[in-house]
C-alpha cells in the first residue's frame, strides 16, 4: 500500500500529527484567503467613501457596545426583495473603514446599511427612547439612557489614532483635531469649517451632517449614535456608480 | 496490532488482524452504492469549479463557463419586473391624478404598488396601518382631518416635496412660534390660551379663564394661522383645533406644552428616493385609506 502504510508513523506520533495538520490547514487557508487581497474583482474602488468623522466613529463604538449587530445587519444582499426594500445592494468597499465590520448575520430588526437620511433625527430620538412608541410591532429595547449620557470626547483622539493605526486613512491633522471636530459636528451654530474641510464634500465628495442630532444642548451618546445612523450607506452616489458584473 | 488483514474462509468477512482478548475486528467493505456516490461528488466538485467562478488566477478568478453572476442576476430580475410593469407605470404617470380611480386596472395596480411603497417607506412614522401616533406628532392618515390638504394633488405634493425638511426648497413650510419661551406670553397667559383651545375643542374648561384666552388668541396672532374659529388653515399646515384629533395630545398639560415650546413635525422629500410612479401610487393608496377628498 506504500504511502498509506506511513499512517502508522503519523498516528503514533502526536507531535508530528499536529505539525502536519497545521501544515495542511495553513495551505488550505492561504489558497482561500490570499487571492482576496490581490484579485481585482474582489477589490472594487468606489467614489465618495470617507473615514467616519470622530462623532460618527464614537457613535459606531456605541453601536458595537450595545450589541446592535445582534439584531441588525448592515449588509444588503444582492437579491431583488432586499434591493427593493433597503436600496442598492452593499458593496465591499462601503465597509472598508469599519473595524470590525458590522455586517451581522441576524435580522430581528431591519437591515441598517442604508438607514442614513431615511428618517429624521427627531424620529430617531423618539425611536431610541421608546421604539414601541413609534413602531408598535417592534421588540427593540428602549435606549433612552443614551440621551442622559454626556460624552466629552476624552478618548476620541485615541480612538481616531487607533483606527489610523489599523489602516483607516486618517491624516495626522485629522487625529490632532479629533476633539474639535467631535464637538463641532453636533453644534450647527459653532465653527465647523475645519470639520467640513477635512471630511466634507471637497475632500471626499460626501457632505458632512452638522446638526444638533438629539435636540438637547449637551453632547450625548444619543447625538453620536444618530450621527452614525444618518451617515450609513450615504457615502457612495449610486446615480453615478456602475456595477461590474463579475464581482 | 495493525498487521495485514487476514483473509478468512470464502464468503466470510476479512478481519483487520486486530485482536483484543479474542475479539476480532471485521473489515467489511464499504457498500458499492456509497463508494460510487462518493466518487460522483468528487467529479461534481471538479465540474462545479469549471462551470462557476472558482479558481483564483493572477488578476481575477476564473469566471466559470456558465458566466454566473449574482449582480447580473439581480439586475436581470429587477429589469424583468420593471419591464412587466413599464406600461402600467407609464400610464400611471400620464394619467391625471383624479382619473386614476376611474380606471379599474390602474387603480388596482396603484393600490397594491402604493401599499408596498407605504410599508417600506412610510409605515415607520405613520404606522403599518397608517393610523399615525397620537401624541408623537405623526399624523393619522385614515381620518378626514388633513394638515396640508387631502385631495390627490395635495397628498401628491406633500409626498414629493415633504414638510419642513432642509433638503427641498419647495417643501411645505410653516413654523409655530414658541410663545412661552420667546417671551410673548407668560405662564398665566399660556394657561389662558390653552383654556381657550380646550373651549374651542369642546372639552371641559373654565369659562372665565378661557375668555381671557380668547382675547389673547387674537392679540397674539394665533388666529392668523388657526383662524378666528380655530378651524386652522391648510395653506399653512395649521391644525384644526376644534376637533378631537390631536397631533401632540389634547389634554390641558399637552396643550400648555405645545403653546409654550411649539411643536411640529418634519417629513422627507420623497422625490429623492421614490420615482414619480411610486409617489403617485402611494398618494393613491393614502388617498384611499378613508379620508381622501
Amino acid at each position: 500500500m506504500g504511502i498509506l502504510d506511513k499512517h502508522k508513523l503519523i498516528e503514533r506520533n502526536a507531535t508530528l500529527l499536529m505539525v502536519l495538520s497545521l501544515l495542511v490547514v495553513t495551505i488550505g487557508g492561504i489558497v482561500q484567503i490570499t487571492p482576496l487581497f490581490y484579485l481585482e474583482n474582489t477589490i472594487e474602488k468606489v467614489d465618495g467613501m470617507r473615514p467616519y468623522t470622530p462623532l460618527e466613529l464614537a457613535g459606531r463604538e456605541i453601536f458595537v457596545r450595545e450589541g446592535c449587530y445582534g439584531c441588525h445587519s448592515q449588509m444588503i444582499r444582492p437579491m431583488r426583495d432586499e434591493v427593493e426594500r433597503y436600496g442598492h445592494y452593499s458593496l465591499a468597499a462601503e465597509s472598508m473603514y469599519d473595524h470590525p465590520f458590522q455586517w451581522g448575520s441576524k435580522r430581528t430588526g431591519p437591515d441598517l446599511a442604508r438607514v442614513g437620511g431615511r428618517y429624521s433625527d427627531e424620529w430617531h430620538v423618539d425611536h431610541f427612547t421608546y421604539a414601541k412608541g413609534v413602531v408598535p410591532e417592534s421588540v427593540m429595547p428602549p435606549y433612552g439612557f443614551l440621551a442622559d449620557r454626556v460624552i466629552d470626547g476624552h478618548y476620541i483622539q485615541d480612538l481616531v489614532s487607533t483606527h489610523q493605526m489599523v489602516g483607516v486613512p486618517y491624516s495626522d491633522e485629522m487625529v490632532e483635531s479629533a476633539l474639535a471636530d467631535f464637538t463641532a459636528q453636533a453644534d450647527p451654530n459653532g465653527d465647523y469649517a475645519g470639520l467640513e474641510e477635512r471630511y466634507g464634500e471637497d475632500a471626499f465628495g460626501t457632505p458632512v451632517n452638522v446638526r444638533n442630532f438629539d435636540g438637547q444642548p449637551a453632547l450625548t451618546e444619543m447625538d453620536a449614535l444618530i450621527a452614525f445612523m444618518q451617515v450609513l450607506g450615504t457615502m457612495v452616489d449610486f446615480s453615478t456608480f456602475t456595477p461590474v458584473a463579475n464581482r | 496490532m495493525c498487521a495485514k488483514p487476514v483473509k478468512k474462509e470464502p464468503r466470510q468477512v476479512e478481519t483487520t488482524g486486530h485482536q483484543w482478548d479474542g475479539i476480532e475486528e471485521l473489515n467489511n467493505p464499504l457498500p458499492r452504492w456509497w463508494v460510487w456516490v462518493f466518487y460522483a461528488t468528487i467529479v461534481w466538485g471538479i465540474g462545479y469549479t469549471v462551470a462557476y467562478p472558482a479558481w483564483p488566477l493572477l488578476t481575477e478568478a476564473t469566471p466559470g463557463l456558465l458566466g454566473a453572476s449574482t449582480r447580473a442576476d439581480v439586475a436581470a430580475e429587477i429589469a424583468a419586473v420593471d419591464a412587466a410593469n413599464a406600461d402600467i407605470k407609464a400610464k400611471l404617470v400620464a394619467t391625471d391624478l383624479n382619473a386614476i380611480q376611474a380606471d379599474a386596472d390602474l387603480a388596482a395596480f396603484a393600490e397594491r404598488a402604493g401599499a408596498a411603497v407605504f410599508r417600506t417607506n412610510c409605515a415607520t412614522c405613520h404606522g403599518s396601518g397608517a393610523a399615525g401616533f397620537e401624541g408623537k406628532g405623526y399624523p393619522n392618515l385614515l381620518d378626514d382631518d388633513w394638515l396640508w390638504g387631502g385631495t390627490m394633488e395635495d397628498i401628491h405634493l406633500t409626498i414629493t416635496h415633504g414638510i419642513r425638511n432642509t433638503t427641498d426648497p419647495d417643501a411645505r413650510y410653516s413654523q409655530m412660534p414658541a410663545f412661552g419661551t420667546d417671551g410673548t406670553l407668560d405662564e398665566v397667559q399660556v394657561a389662558q390660551v390653552a383654556e381657550h383651545v380646550l373651549a374651542l375643542s369642546g372639552q371641559e374648561h373654565d369659562a372665565t379663564v378661557a375668555a381671557a384666552g380668547a382675547t389673547l388668541f387674537v392679540d397674539t396672532g394665533c388666529n392668523g394661522c388657526h383662524m378666528d374659529d380655530g378651524t386652522g388653515d391648510r395653506m399653512l399646515g395649521a391644525p384644526n383645533l376644534t376637533d378631537a384629533i390631536w397631533l401632540y395630545g389634547g389634554s390641558r398639560e399637552a396643550i400648555i406644552q405645545t403653546v409654550t415650546f411649539a411643536r411640529f413635525g418634519v417629513m422627507p422629500d420623497w422625490s429623492k428616493r421614490l420615482t414619480e410612479d411610486e409617489i403617485r401610487a402611494v398618494a393613491f393608496y393614502v388617498h384611499g385609506r378613508g379620508g381622501g377628498e
